[in-house]
């Protein structure tokens, strides 16, 4: 026996297996999802500085570096410069829609009534949807002689005739007229963002105590004061989470446009996203794609740190 | 100013009646305790006088007005959840305010009235913080202070200290009925607890099953319950129930004594009291046993005060007694109290 003061180290075999070991264990653990992060998100976008800085085209990838030369390009393109404005205008015009939208939604959706199930289902439905696929369907409804929109016009007698109200042209041509093609676009990616909103919404209205609502009215707060000081402060939260999640998804979106205009008519609808596509990968001028897709990143940046910000602020309530 | 008046008030909730059928009415100042065992509609009941709950039937009358269907902000009523309902993105400067705003209040009357009720709650120091920064009975006193700064003419209060810890429980009691004495309004208090209504209440009423069963003073309530469900539910251990033929007799723990500590200047009644268990509680102590035949003992308990020392072992039989006068009797298939037997 040894003396308490001078123990004998145990030999390895004691020491218990690598599961044992948590230090170790937890970088075991962690390290597919590191491994994930480097070769998925961060080798790409170190590829995407690189690019940016060379000359580099599809036929010829090679990286010969020449400076800032593809973003002073990008600035004195007007298409890009339109492209950029168009980003913005879609996310903002189509996100604050959606909000406002998806609040009334929730709202109802909050009430009893028989076949709610249902209509919440429905309501989920082009969520789960590929977008690609919905946006081909609502490619039929915008066609330009074949449009269910523009049979319903008609019928209504709002289109066709020389008194009607949309004109008396047969078609509206949905997606061949600048301010109306753009307006398709953004309705489009209402439809698209709208579910998650409405769900995101309801989440919200329905974490609110029944308590404080009860307690305002009693306290004499009329139906819009309880909206304005009790139930927006307290869903502002996740309310703006929904919001910029539904700004990234359409900020960064590509589907919708290249579906439904190619960016068409002469680059109305074109968005940062289609823009890279159509110069970088079918234009084949890598370089120029990737500083035209670098422009979407300090928004996104900003956008990423308020949504961890309110993600952080929503636990604390 | 501050009287309800409940008349054949009912709340059906599908095929459950929460609320049967009920008449009451306030008297002007006076402390009014619902008490019940939880779903007999006390809330419900509150829940209507509030306006937050619309009744199947009957008409409610505030001061003198109909407010039947009017929506809460127009019967000047105030009301403290019972878990605070505090609004927990405002200061508690906000939350008091709140109701005067509300009102369309100007902002210097709302800063001296929210001040004028901090006071009243000495919750002063508290102005600027969040109700998640208050312990909870400084939440209380919050939402008290909510309720009363825009002084309402009736307080409608959901066992509002059932959130807190036994011992702020006694001392908030004693400050609630203090503050309300002050005040004089008229209030209305929701509680299971029967030690908070006996405590507090002028009156109390005794609910069950969607009816009130009796409306009394806290004597009246104990002493000459009106039937078995009151003599059972109020009382800790509750009144004894002896099956005398047609008739329940019943007689309160601590009126069961030792013979020789009975004094009856109208008589006594005598049982043969065969002991089965005892509690020593400091104060008192609880003696549970039967009494009668063998064949058909009933279990009743004596509750006798510390100071007597008397031993008495368990399986032994003792005899004990009952004073004529604090005997009750009710009749067995009713339950009722016999008419003609209460004050």
């Amino acid at each position: 026996m040894t003396s308490p003061s001078n123990p004998t180290p145990l030999a390895n075999a004691d020491r218990g297996g690598i599961l044992d070991r948590e230090g170790a264990l937890a970088k075991l653990l962690i390290a597919p999802a590191v491994f994930y992060i480097a070769a998925m998100i961060g080798a790409p976008f170190v590829l995407a500085l690189l690019y940016s800085l060379s000359d580099a085209t599809t036929g010829d990838p090679g990286l010969r570096l020449i400076g800032f030369q593809n973003f002073r390009a990008a600035l004195a393109d007007p298409v890009f410069r339109l492209a950029l404005r168009n980003t913005f205008v879609f996310t903002l015009l189509s996100q604050t829609i959606v909000i406002v939208l998806s609040r009334v939604l929730a709202n109802a959706l909050l009430k009893p009534f028989r076949g709610k199930w249902l209509v919440r289902f429905l309501i989920m439905l082009p969520w789960t949807a590929p977008i690609s696929l919905g946006t081909i369907g609502w490619l039929w409804m915008f066609d330009s002689i074949f449009s269910p929109a523009d049979w319903v016009l008609r019928y209504l007698g709002l289109l066709g005739t020389a008194s009607s109200l949309f004109g008396g042209q047969t078609n509206m041509y949905w997606l061949g007229i600048p301010g109306l093609a753009i307006s398709s676009v953004i309705l489009v990616n209402v439809w698209r963002i709208l579910p998650l909103a409405t769900v995101i919404q309801l989440a919200g209205l329905s974490s609110i105590p029944k308590d404080l609502i009860e307690a305002a009215e009693v306290d004499g707060a009329s139906p819009w004061r309880r909206t304005l000081m009790i139930t927006i402060p307290l869903t502002l939260p996740i309310v703006s989470i929904a919001f910029l999640f539904g700004v990234v998804f359409t900020f960064t979106d590509l589907v919708v446009v290249y579906v439904l205009t190619r960016g068409g008519p002469v680059h109305t609808t074109q968005v940062l996203s289609s823009w890279t596509f159509f110069k970088g990968i079918e234009g084949g001028d890598l370089a120029q794609g990737a500083a035209i897709s670098l422009f979407m990143f300090p928004v996104l940046a900003v956008v990423a740190i308020f949504i961890l910000r309110m993600a952080r602020r929503t636990e604390v309530v | 100013m501050g009287r309800v008046e409940i008349r054949a008030i009912s709340k059906h909730f599908g095929a459950v009646r929460a609320v049967d059928h009920v008449d009451l009415a306030t008297r002007e100042g006076e402390f009014l305790v619902l008490l019940g065992p939880s779903g007999c509609g006390k809330t419900t009941l509150l829940r209507m006088i509030a306006g937050i709950e619309e009744p199947t039937s009957g008409v409610l009358v505030i001061d003198e007005r109909v407010v039947t269907h009017l929506p809460p902000r127009m019967r000047n009523i105030a009301m403290v959840f019972q878990s605070y309902a505090l609004y927990p993105h405002m200061t508690v400067y906000k939350n008091i305010a709140f109701p005067l705003r509300a009102r369309g209040v100007d902002e210097e009357a709302v800063r001296r009235k929210v001040e004028w009720a901090a006071g009243m709650f000495k919750i002063g120091r508290l102005l600027d913080r969040k109700p998640r920064e208050l312990s909870g009975g400084e939440r209380q006193r919050v939402a008290l202070a909510r309720a009363m700064v825009r002084e309402p003419s009736v307080f409608l209060l959901d066992e509002p200290l059932s959130n807190l810890d036994a011992l702020l429980r006694a001392s908030a009691r004693e400050e609630l009925r203090q503050f309300q004495r002050r005040a004089g309004v008229t209030t209305i208090y929701v509680t299971h607890d029967q030690v908070e209504a006996m405590g507090l209440g002028d009156r109390i009423v005794v609910m069950n099953q969607g009816k009130v069963r009796q409306v009394g003073t806290p004597l009246e309530i104990y002493q000459w319950p009106a039937d078995t469900f009151v003599a059972t539910f109020v009382g800790s251990p509750p009144m004894n129930l002896l099956e005398q033929e047609d008739v329940l007799l019943g007689f309160r723990p601590e009126t069961f004594r030792p013979v020789d500590a009975v004094e009856g200047s109208e008589g006594v009644v005598t049982f043969p009291f065969e002991v089965t268990y005892t509690e020593y509680l400091g104060a008192e102590r609880l003696v549970y046993g039967n009494v009668g035949e063998k064949s058909h003992a009933r279990h009743v308990v004596s509750r006798l005060p510390g100071s007597l020392t008397l031993p008495l072992e368990t399986g032994k039989t003792y005899p004990f007694a009952v004073a004529r006068r604090d005997l009750r009797r009710f009749h067995r298939k009713s339950g009722l109290a016999f008419s003609g037997e209460s004050t």
